[in-house]
């Protein structure tokens, strides 16, 4: 059961070890308060989705299974997307695109088919908590690498007095735009890839370092 | 011989070509390229002041820096085959002298760090290190990358001249209606003396009797006269240099000639659609002399190990670098056009290395019935 919750944290995660889900972890962490708002939307979305699977894998047909995992997600995304509008219109218009394309995010599919729908409900759910929560934690620190090199900013949420922008003294003055352009994300991913995998001890020559995994 | 990099399985020493036998080796090639840069880059100091040096040493001392810690953590001693000091000198060759000091220290780091050692070390990145470096704190820093100095022989001159020739001509904006050379003219770019005289020496005795008339400008360009990065403002040395790399063999002319041909054909047939001048009236001496064009074509586009390893790939990778400088120069928004022409045809080397694999002597080419 544990296993289950912390399969997707560091062992399996989601997007420096399975490479999946790379799309919204290179377009929308360059600033991190699109990380957080897009990896709590997954998150949530993953975790019903896959009690949802859970649930539907005796009633639905075997050959039925996908139409009825996208169908599922589908509704789940919708009710987030709608929420995310009404509640935070501002990170809503800010994530735009990439909230309703979690349907086809690589990470629901991929838990759905090889985990969730083979198990228990509560099985499921740690499951999509575990990657949900290695999602989200990824992709802050994909954007606060970012953020800090390409903007020297930490941008979160605005609270009262406080507007939400942490600036970096010296780092704001003159940061290295590249950083927050595609090829910083396609960097950034890159080393965290190869720094995940040497602490993974599965240093072979030529397996790290690389950026061809996105 | 080469310096062993890696030791195959069975035992037996790897080593970077060149492996026929003479005293040619990775550090002699890289240490005789080295050589032949340092006229261009000292004129650079001479012209734009002390300045220059503090840019060009910045980036060989943070390349050496660099290869000598990434070669620690890989157990290598890399450090005495020159290419970390060749590399850094190119990045600070290609910057202007006015841009502050940590820009040349973050383009060599880069260079060195992560397209040079990620990827293995000298040989094994695909992309060339120095140029890399370069693109990369341009789009990083673009402000500083557009100011420039005045060079020493046109103190005094008033006019805008710490703008370069291709910059004068790219900022006139798209309806822009005459000659690179008169627009230059026009925006109050100054010519020294020294062109003055030599224009109408050639004139007279040179191209005078062959039917020629050279307007005023271009020998500023030539020899180097004008505003812009520390070493590629003088053509002249530059290829004063090469002669010394053709003579050695160090590079052949497979490259340079199809990138200056690719690049020349499409700028004379298509150069003055932009200005209005109709097809076949493009200013090629003024596109070749500026812009860097000759440190990159012979430079830059000839490292031996991001460019193609047989005549007829280095032919197509030239050409295709040379036609990719013109479309990015006249058509793209960024002024970097010839550094990402290189950058764009060094990952499509494999490519082509693949389809000019050499003929196996003794064997005539057979067509497969598949």
């Amino acid at each position: 059961m544990l296993r289950d919750l912390t399969r997707g944290l560091v062992r399996e995660n989601a997007v420096f070890v399975t490479l999946i889900g790379l799309c919204p972890a290179l377009a929308v962490t360059t600033h991190v308060v699109n990380a957080l708002g897009l990896g709590t939307a997954l998150l949530v979305v993953l975790v019903a989705s896959n009690v949802s699977v859970s649930l539907l894998r005796t009633i639905v047909a075997p050959r039925l299974h996908y139409p009825a995992f996208l169908g599922g997600a589908a509704l789940f995304v919708t009710v987030v997307d709608l929420a995310m509008q009404a509640y935070v219109p501002e990170l809503s218009a800010r994530l735009g695109i990439f909230v309703p394309l979690i349907v086809v995010n690589c990470a629901i599919l991929a838990r759905a088919d090889v985990f969730a729908r083979q198990v228990v409900p509560v099985r499921a759910m740690l499951d999509g908590l575990g990657f949900g929560v290695g999602f989200l934690l990824s992709l802050t620190l994909i954007a606060l690498v970012r953020e800090i090199l390409g903007s020297g900013t930490i941008t979160l949420f605005a609270m009262g007095d406080f507007d939400g922008v942490l600036v970096i003294p010296r780092m704001s003055e003159h940061p290295v735009q590249v950083m927050v352009l595609a090829p910083g994300a396609l960097l950034t991913v890159g080393y965290l890839c190869a720094l995940f995998s040497r602490s993974r001890g599965r240093t072979k020559a030529g397996a790290s370092g690389r950026e061809e995994g996105t | 011989m080469g310096v062993p990099v890696s030791d195959t399985p069975l035992g037996m020493m790897a080593c970077d070509p060149p492996q026929y036998h003479d005293r040619s080796s990775t550090a002699r090639i890289m240490w005789a390229v080295t050589l032949c840069l340092v006229p261009a880059a000292g004129w650079g100091v001479y012209l734009y002041g002390s300045r220059a040096l503090l840019v060009l040493a910045a980036a060989v001392g943070s390349a050496v820096v660099c290869e000598a810690a990434a070669a620690r953590l890989a157990s290598r001693a890399t450090l005495r085959d020159g290419s970390a000091v060749l590399c850094g000198l190119l990045v600070g060759m290609s910057l202007s002298p006015a841009v502050p000091l940590f820009i040349p220290v973050v383009a060599s780091a880069f260079a060195i760090l992560v397209v040079k050692w990620s990827f293995g070390g000298l040989g094994g990145n695909w992309m060339n290190p120095a140029l890399a470096g370069r693109v990369f704190v341009a789009f990083s820093w673009p402000g500083f990358m557009a100011t420039w100095v005045t060079p020493r022989t046109l103190a005094g001159v008033d006019g805008l001249a710490a703008a370069t020739p291709l910059g004068v001509v790219q900022s006139a904006g798209p309806d822009r209606l005459a000659a690179p050379l008169t627009l230059l003219r026009e925006a109050g770019y100054p010519v020294s003396a020294i062109d003055g005289s030599v224009t109408s020496w050639l004139n007279v005795h040179v191209l005078g009797p062959i039917g020629v008339n050279l307007p005023s400008g271009y020998v500023d360009l030539f020899v180097g006269n004008v505003a812009g990065s520390i070493g590629e403002a003088s053509a002249l040395l530059l290829l004063l240099g090469t002669i010394v790399l053709f003579a050695r063999r160090i590079i052949t002319w497979h490259i340079p000639a199809a990138f200056f041909i690719g690049f020349a054909v499409c700028t004379s047939a298509f150069g003055g659609l932009e200005t209005e001048q109709g097809l076949f009236a493009g200013d090629v001496l003024f596109s070749v002399l500026t812009g860097g064009f000759v440190l990159a074509t012979f430079y830059m586009a000839t490292d031996p190990v991001t460019s193609p390893l047989t005549g007829a790939g280095m032919l197509i990778y030239g050409a295709g670098a040379g036609i990719l400088t013109f479309v990015l120069r006249a058509y793209g928004q960024f002024p970097e056009s010839v550094a990402l022409a290189i950058i764009l045809m060094n990952t499509v080397v494999p490519v082509i290395d693949r389809f000019c694999t050499p003929r196996r002597s003794g064997r005539r080419k057979t067509r497969h019935a598949s």
